[in-house]
């Protein structure tokens, strides 16, 4: 040790002198989340309270006014709306398949793990690409679906822009029956390219689950004449019962971020069809210049996603218990 | 002999039929992509869709480079992936040197206010970037770092999930071993790096695989801070190039030469990912 850094210590209380040791260790993130997470945070609360013209050269206080207007709309009631179908239409099915898989993937073959390894391959496809797979196949003249569909007889679909009853009907909530009368082809056409790729970070998350549960339950259920499905219904569902809830949080928190496959594959539409949450934040925002308004359905976002987060937190600290 | 062998492949041929079929499924968007990336272009004008069989593959689709002729091609997709690679890379290591160095001092230091710290670092992982979007973008905007690969990394380079994935690992190095060390004369920083480091390899591989595939695939970020074609990142290069029709099968051989690098990474690691999934969940 030098002798300033000796003097130093006999200088110093403690405490502060701890604190001199710990600083440059912490400095480098603290800064940063203070720049970026932090500020941002109480930033976008701030900007709320804002109204301001299209460039931005004046901002005027309304207070709490916007954070109601905004929130009680009936654009925001509806990209909520929008946002919970999303979520629906892409973590439960992607948990039934992706279960479905990874059992397939667990059986003892030969040779088994190189069908592991292409379950899992939709992972590597990034949002980008997962949106142009499905471009391909869903496409208005070179999609190879409607080809089938044709095939089949049965009338072509136009997946990409059909919003269906987000668009014919603005309050959705009225009137459930039309999510199946008049299906919202544009946001089941996202959700199909998200179930896809959700099916292979689930897979891999259930197999993983799979592996723990002891081969012994299986055996004492075979020597109780249990057959396979029945072996699945009371062995393996219940023990893989907390790795399905917390691929199912990761799978709506997901969801909930949802941006970069509904702007390549529809832009929000048509009309608003799939405009997510994350998506009409981004309009406001990057492309209406409403900071103000954009901020307040991000402090609302936040507010959600924190909720789901402490859920996730809460679910993994070992609270959830085996049947 | 070989009639028990017969027997038990014949046994298992429906489940390996069920996997294949499975597969085929799963990979089929894939395929198709393929199969249209090797048609001329002409064939995705006329009226019956390009075939999923191209009797004249079109290799030369996969070397088309970026638009020379001056249009929104854009630079073409080495570029994207070597902006991705830059990009990706940077924030990796960025991550790796924050979160080491605040899980030390989480881990081995004693210091007033260690706890109430330590509960917001972990708070960040409750901000998704989605939400911090507007301030970040007039941050980087009011540091004149748009278009720059400043500002494509600067608000991803400290993570509360690695930090508490890096705590988590540090706190199972005995603290026998940090006395030793210090009696050996070992200072805070040798301590970290030629003990600590090595011991927390796992971890930090799990972390650097994690952060490379988040950063990776980040598109809202990059759509937002970049509007230079050269500075596209690949999803955002992707993106763009599917809004040009003439150029379309080029669009879809440039997807499948984004996919195939990961499609390696992933398998290589799979491991170290599923360890991260659960990392920032599992206690110890």
């Amino acid at each position: 040790m030098s002798a300033p850094a000796a003097a130093r210590r006999f200088a110093l209380p403690r405490g502060a002198r701890q604190l001199l040791t710990a600083l440059p260790f912490l400095a480098p993130s603290i800064v940063l989340f203070g720049a970026f997470v932090f500020y941002p945070l109480v930033k976008s609360v701030y900007l709320g309270f804002y109204i301001e013209n299209p460039f931005r050269t004046r901002q005027i206080y309304v207070g709490f006014d916007q954070y109601r207007d905004v929130l009680a709309s009936s654009e925001f009631v509806s990209s909520l709306l929008v946002t919970v179908t999303f979520t629906l239409y892409t973590v439960v099915p992607a948990l039934v398949i992706a279960t479905f898989l990874a059992v397939l993937a667990n059986q003892k073959l030969p040779g088994v793990v190189v069908f592991r390894t292409i379950f899992a391959s939709p992972l590597a496809a990034s949002v980008a690409l997962t949106a142009v797979f499905w471009l391909v196949l869903l496409h208005p003249t070179i999609g190879i679906l409607n080809e089938w569909i044709e095939t089949l007889g049965l009338p072509r679909v136009d997946w990409l822009n059909d919003g269906g009853w987000a668009v014919t009907e603005h309050s959705g909530v009225s009137k459930l029956t039309s999510w199946i009368s008049d299906p919202n082809w544009a946001l089941l056409s996202v959700s199909m390219a998200t179930v896809w790729m959700n099916v292979g970070l689930f897979t891999i998350i259930l197999l993983a689950g799979l592996q723990t549960i002891p081969d012994e339950l299986y055996e004492s259920a075979r020597v109780d004449g249990a057959g396979r499905w029945a072996q699945f219904w009371h062995v393996t569902l219940p023990m893989l019962s907390p790795t399905l809830f917390f691929a199912s949080v990761v799978g709506v928190i997901f969801a909930f971020q949802a941006f970069g496959q509904i702007d390549i594959m529809t832009g929000g539409g048509p009309v608003d069809a799939t405009n997510v949450v994350i998506y009409s934040i981004y309009q406001e925002a990057f492309q209406n210049f409403r900071y103000g308004a954009a901020s307040v359905q991000a402090v609302a976002l936040f507010v959600i996603m924190l909720g789901l987060t402490l859920l996730q937190f809460r679910l993994v600290r070992g609270r959830i218990f085996y049947r | 002999m070989s009639d028990a062998l017969l027997r038990r492949w014949l046994r298992r041929a429906p489940a390996y039929g069920v996997l294949a079929l499975c597969a085929a499924v799963l990979l089929f968007p894939l395929y198709v992509t393929f199969a249209n990336s090797l048609h001329p272009i002409a064939e995705f004008l006329q009226d019956p869709p390009p075939s999923l069989f191209p009797s004249h593959p079109q290799w030369g689709n996969y070397f088309a480079g970026g638009d020379e002729q001056g249009g929104s091609g854009g630079p073409g997709v080495t570029r994207y992936l070597f902006n991705s690679v830059v990009v990706a890379g940077i924030i990796t290591i960025g991550q790796l040197v924050t979160s080491t160095l605040a899980a030390y001092a989480f881990a081995f230091l004693r210091f007033p206010g260690r706890g109430v710290l330590f509960a917001l670092f972990l708070a960040t992982m409750m901000v998704p970037l989605e939400v911090a979007v507007i301030p970040n973008f007039q941050t980087i905007q009011w540091l004149h770092w748009t278009d720059s690969y400043q500002g494509l990394v600067a608000p991803f380079l400290a993570t509360g999930f690695g930090t508490f994935l890096l705590r988590q690992y540090f706190l199972t190095i005995p603290s026998e071993l940090k006395d030793a060390a210090e009696m050996d004369g070992y200072g805070e920083y040798r301590f970290l790096l030629h003990v600590a480091v090595p011991l927390a390899g796992g971890a930090l591989a799990t972390l650097a695989v994690f952060a490379f595939l988040q950063a990776w695939n980040q598109y809202l970020w990059p759509l937002l801070v970049t509007n230079d074609p050269d500075l596209r990142t690949v999803q955002i290069g992707i993106g763009a190039e599917t809004q040009e029709p003439f150029r379309i099968n080029i669009a879809f051989a440039n997807t499948i030469i984004a996919f195939l690098p990961m499609v390696l990474l992933v398998i290589a690691f799979q491991r170290s990912l599923v360890r991260g999934l659960f990392g920032g969940s599992v206690k110890g």
